[in-house]
C-alpha cells in the first residue's frame, strides 16, 4: 500500500517537473515569437531591414509629435537607448500623448523611418489621483520612468554598426 | 492533529462541517465585495491618466486573481487525488472547474471591455492574454474530460492528471508581462519593490479581491456538498441523511 502510494507520488512529481522543463525550453527556444513588439534597440542590434510588418514598442518621444495635413502625424519612438522616428496616418487611441508607452504595427521603410498602420496606446502600471501625478511629473521632466516596460530581448551590447540610414533621421 | 484531519476528510463529517462553514463565508463575501465596490466605484479617486475608466480594475484584478487562485486550488486537490486517492479532492477537482473557467471568462471579458476604450484594441495576442485564454481552454478541458466519462472516480482522475499538468500555466501567466514584451501593463500589486498603485485606490481593490476569494470558497463548499451526495448516494450515511430530512 504505502510502495505503491510512493510510486504514484514518484510518478506525479516526476509528470509536473517533465512538463515544467519541456515549457521552459519550449518559451526560451520561442522566445522571440512570444515577444509583442520590438523595441527600437532590439531593430538595431539585430540589423533588421525587414519590411516584413510588425510591431515596434516604445514612448513617444517628448516634444517629437508633428501633425502633418488632415489625420497625418509623426513622432520619435523611444527606448530610452535608441530612437525609431514613425509615421501614420489614421484614428489615435485616447491615451496618445507625449511620454506615453505606444505599440506600432507597421513596416520598416527604406528611409529607416516606420510607417505605421495602427497605433495602440500601452499604459504602465501605476495608478495615482492627479495630484500625486502632478508631483511625479514634476520630479522626472525627463518623462524616463516608464522605459522598464519597453525591455530589449538582447542586453544592450556596444554595437558599432546600427542601421545608419535611420540615424540620420532619428 | 491528524485523526481530526482524517475525520474531517470523510465525507459525511465534511459534509455537515461544509455546510456549517458555507453560509458565514457568503454572508462576509458579500459584505467585503459592498465595502470594494462602494470604496471602488465612490471614494476612490479617478486616475490621472485614464479618469473614471481605470475603475473596472476592481473587477479584473479580482476576477483575474481568481482564475490563478482557483487553478491553484483545483491543481493542488488534483495532486492529493492522484497520490493519496482522497475522495474529497476528486470532488474538490472537478467542484472548482466551472467555478474557476467563470472568473477567467469574466477576467477576459473584462479586459476587453477596458482594452478597447484604453489601448485602442479589443484583444491583441501578446503573451498575457493569450496565456489567459490558455488558462480558459484548460478549465473547459477539465469540465469536458468530466462530462465524458461515465464513472465519476475515474473522470477525476482524468481531470485532475489534465490539472497537475496544467498548472505549469499559472506562472506563465503571472510572468508573462515580466519575462516578455506585452501591450498588457506590468504587474501593479504582486510585483518587486512595492505595489505602484496609491493606497486610496489599492484598498478598495484588496477588499474586492478577499471577496472574491470568500465567495470562491463559498461555492467550492456547496458545489462540493452536492457532487458528495450525488457521487455518495448509494452510501448509508446519504440514506440517513435524506430519510431524516
Amino acid at each position: 500500500m504505502m510502495t505503491r502510494r510512493r510510486r504514484r507520488l514518484a510518478a506525479v512529481s516526476v509528470l509536473v517537473l517533465g512538463v515544467g522543463a519541456a515549457a521552459a525550453l519550449a518559451l526560451t527556444a520561442f522566445n522571440k515569437n512570444i515577444t509583442y513588439f520590438y523595441t527600437p534597440t532590439d531593430l538595431y542590434e539585430q540589423h533588421i531591414t525587414s519590411h516584413a510588418v510588425m510591431d515596434l514598442g516604445g514612448l513617444v518621444q517628448k516634444g517629437s509629435i508633428v501633425h502633418g495635413a488632415g489625420m497625418e502625424i509623426s513622432f520619435i519612438v523611444t527606448d530610452c537607448t535608441r530612437t525609431i522616428p514613425v509615421r501614420y496616418t489614421g484614428v489615435l487611441p485616447d491615451l496618445f500623448r507625449d511620454g506615453q508607452g505606444v505599440v506600432a504595427t507597421g513596416r520598416l521603410n527604406g528611409d529607416g523611418s516606420f510607417v505605421a498602420s495602427r497605433i495602440l496606446a500601452k499604459h504602465d502600471s501605476s495608478y495615482m489621483p492627479e495630484n500625486v501625478a502632478a508631483r511625479v511629473k514634476q520630479a522626472d521632466a525627463e518623462g524616463r520612468r516608464n522605459c522598464g516596460e519597453f525591455k530589449s530581448m538582447q542586453p544592450t551590447s556596444a554595437s558599432v554598426a546600427p542601421l545608419v540610414r535611420a540615424e540620420k533621421h532619428g | 492533529m491528524w485523526t481530526w484531519f482524517h475525520r474531517l476528510a470523510s465525507p459525511p463529517s465534511f459534509y455537515v462541517f461544509a455546510g456549517r462553514l458555507a453560509p458565514w463565508l457568503l454572508g462576509a463575501a458579500l459584505v467585503l465585495l459592498a465595502v470594494g465596490a462602494y470604496g471602488g466605484l465612490v471614494l476612490a479617486p479617478p486616475d490621472y491618466q485614464q479618469g473614471d475608466a481605470f475603475r473596472i480594475i476592481y473587477v479584473h484584478v479580482p476576477a483575474a486573481w481568481m482564475s490563478l487562485f482557483a487553478y491553484t486550488v483545483m491543481a493542488v486537490a488534483a495532486f492529493i487525488a492522484l497520490v493519496w486517492r482522497l475522495k474529497l479532492a476528486e470532488v474538490a477537482v472537478v467542484a472548482a472547474a466551472p467555478v474557476g473557467a467563470s472568473f477567467t471568462a469574466l477576467a477576459l471579458v473584462s479586459g476587453m471591455l477596458w482594452g478597447k476604450p484604453m489601448w485602442g484594441a479589443w484583444w491583441v495576442w501578446d503573451a498575457r492574454l493569450t496565456s489567459e485564454l490558455v488558462l480558459l481552454f484548460l478549465y473547459l478541458g477539465v469540465v469536458a474530460l468530466n462530462t465524458a466519462i461515465e464513472e465519476p472516480r475515474a473522470a477525476a482522475r482524468a481531470c485532475s492528471l489534465l490539472a497537475v499538468v496544467g498548472f505549469v500555466n499559472v506562472p506563465i501567466v503571472h510572468y508573462s508581462v515580466v519575462w516578455w514584451n506585452s501591450l498588457h501593463q506590468g504587474s501593479t500589486v504582486f510585483r518587486l519593490g512595492g505595489p505602484t498603485i496609491t493606497w486610496n485606490m489599492l484598498w478598495p481593490m484588496l477588499v474586492c479581491m478577499l471577496g472574491f476569494t470568500l465567495f470562491f470558497g463559498y461555492t467550492q463548499l456547496v458545489r462540493m456538498r452536492s457532487e458528495l451526495l450525488m457521487r455518495e448516494r448509494t452510501t448509508r450515511w446519504v440514506k440517513t441523511l435524506v430519510a431524516n430530512a
